[in-house]
């Protein structure tokens, strides 16, 4: 096959800009840094807005305004008046919580084209644990306030042990919100959500029985409402193409101005992010040791060298085969072809004896306690 | 989904139609998502303003490139871009 063994060559189309780790709620699956709240010195709206227009000038098209909760910034209306002109679709990542109909307004008036909110579980006493915060009534009214004033909107639900068994209250909850789009993410463990993977894991049959109810739905919802299932890995036998592959198509940059190939890359050893206090968008991208780091297939070990999925999964992720094995250029352990693909059984094992596991809550004391 | 002959059709409000100077061609912008399209298929949905009916934009585009017998292809995109939500029937 002619071509199939180049990797792919991009300039960034998605930039995801990590606005701020601050949040008021506390998710014990938040995919940010462990040690988030070392890392407080955010970028200034002139840094923001230099970084938007140097992606959009390499060819970056969806902007991701993320957190943390993107509203706690209170420069949001005028960085996305300023992504619009640049002629960004932006949307806004957020939990919802804080949003009022004024905010709304005025960044539709600014030029916001979507906004996702998260809501943890369809109803408000496991909703509330889960987020650390009382919000469950004010995410429902905030979802109707979006629709009212004609958003494309997203709802996101992060899947896990603890929700997993109200897959049909979670999709009639969607409906009942008027969602266009419903994202079931099953949790992916990074972060958080890592060290609270023991209690957060579900079963193959819980993952059986909810992916059985949200295949109907969307069957039945076809037109309608847009389903977007993230799979579980741990039960998959080949690993997710992770950011598309390194350095093609994905360009974060987290709060502190630390561009990264994906969200989770800065628990790497040794890769040495650059950050856009220091460098242009495109020395970053072309040039940084950390964006060619994995840009290829030169880096590979055995099984990945020699297969000829290479160029389909890349390997897979390039942080999960850190935290699993310690060794990020390992193949990733939930390929069956991993040598390695002992560690996520025992994971498997590990969340089916830990039935009582008490969840670590993501806030600044325990990131400054753990980090 | 069929086109109806007689509904004027309308760009969809919850996706964007955008040229991409860095792309060199248009694309549909949707929540966190992307469609890059061919030169044709730019063509046809550029014409979805809600003014025009299939036949409308049959002729526009038959006489902007002095050709005929595009009718079926057209109205073959527009089926698919209605399924996928890119545009809508207007009464």
């Amino acid at each position: 096959m002619a071509g199939s063994d180049s990797y792919p060559k991009g300039s960034p189309r998605w930039l995801l800009a990590e606005l701020t780790y601050r949040c008021p709620l506390q998710c014990p699956y938040c995919s940010n840094p462990i040690d988030y709240a070392q890392h407080n010195d955010e970028l200034n709206t002139e840094e923001w807005i230099r970084v938007f227009t140097e992606a959009r000038r390499m060819g970056a098209v969806q902007l991701g305004l993320s957190g943390g909760e993107p509203l706690i910034r209170k420069d949001l209306v005028p960085l996305v008046a300023k992504a619009r002109e640049l002629g960004y679709y932006t949307n806004l990542i957020s939990s919802g919580y804080g949003l009022d109909e004024e905010k709304i307004i005025d960044l539709k008036e600014a030029g916001l084209d979507h906004i996702q909110i998260s809501i943890q579980a369809p109803e408000a006493q496991l909703n509330n644990f889960l987020a650390g915060t009382e919000s469950f009534e004010e995410k429902k009214r905030v979802a109707r306030l979006i629709k009212a004033q004609g958003y494309p909107m997203v709802l996101c639900v992060v899947i896990h042990r603890h929700n997993i068994h109200l897959m049909t209250e979670i999709l009639e909850m969607a409906i009942e919100l008027q969602a266009d789009y419903l994202e079931l993410a099953n949790t992916q463990y990074y972060g958080w959500a890592h060290i609270n993977r023991a209690a957060l894991l579900p079963t193959q049959e819980q993952f059986e029985i909810a992916e059985k109810i949200a295949q109907d739905y969307k069957t039945r919802l076809e037109g309608k409402m847009k389903i977007y299932y993230v799979v579980p890995d741990y039960y998959e036998d080949r690993p997710k193409a992770c950011m598309n592959g390194w350095g093609t198509t994905f360009l974060t940059v987290a709060p502190d101005g630390m561009a990264l190939p994906c969200h989770e890359a800065r628990m790497l050893p040794g890769l040495n992010c650059p950050n856009v206090r220091d460098h242009s968008l495109q020395e970053i991208w072309e040039d940084s040791s950390a964006f060619n780091r994995f840009r290829n297939f030169e880096w590979m070990q055995e099984p990945c060298n020699s297969c000829p999925e290479k160029v389909k999964d890349f390997g897979g992720c390039r942080c999960q085969a850190y935290l699993m094995t310690g060794d990020p250029e390992a193949t990733d352990p939930v390929c069956s072809k991993s040598p390695r693909r002992n560690v996520v059984a025992d994971a498997i094992r590990e969340a089916q004896t830990a039935t009582d596991q008490p969840l670590i809550f993501r806030n600044s004391q325990n990131s400054k306690r753990l980090g | 989904m069929p086109i109806e002959p007689e509904s004027k059709i309308g760009f969809s409000p919850m996706h964007r139609l955008q040229w991409e100077e860095t792309q060199q061609r248009f694309v549909i912008l949707y929540p966190e998502g992307m469609v890059e399209l061919n030169g044709p298929a730019a063509e046809i949905l550029q014409l979805c303003d809600g003014s025009r009916n299939l036949d409308a934009i049959t002729a526009e585009l038959e006489s902007k490139f002095e050709t005929s017998g595009l009718r079926n292809d057209i109205e073959e995109l527009l089926e698919a871009a209605l399924k996928n939500g890119w545009i809508r029937l207007l009464s």
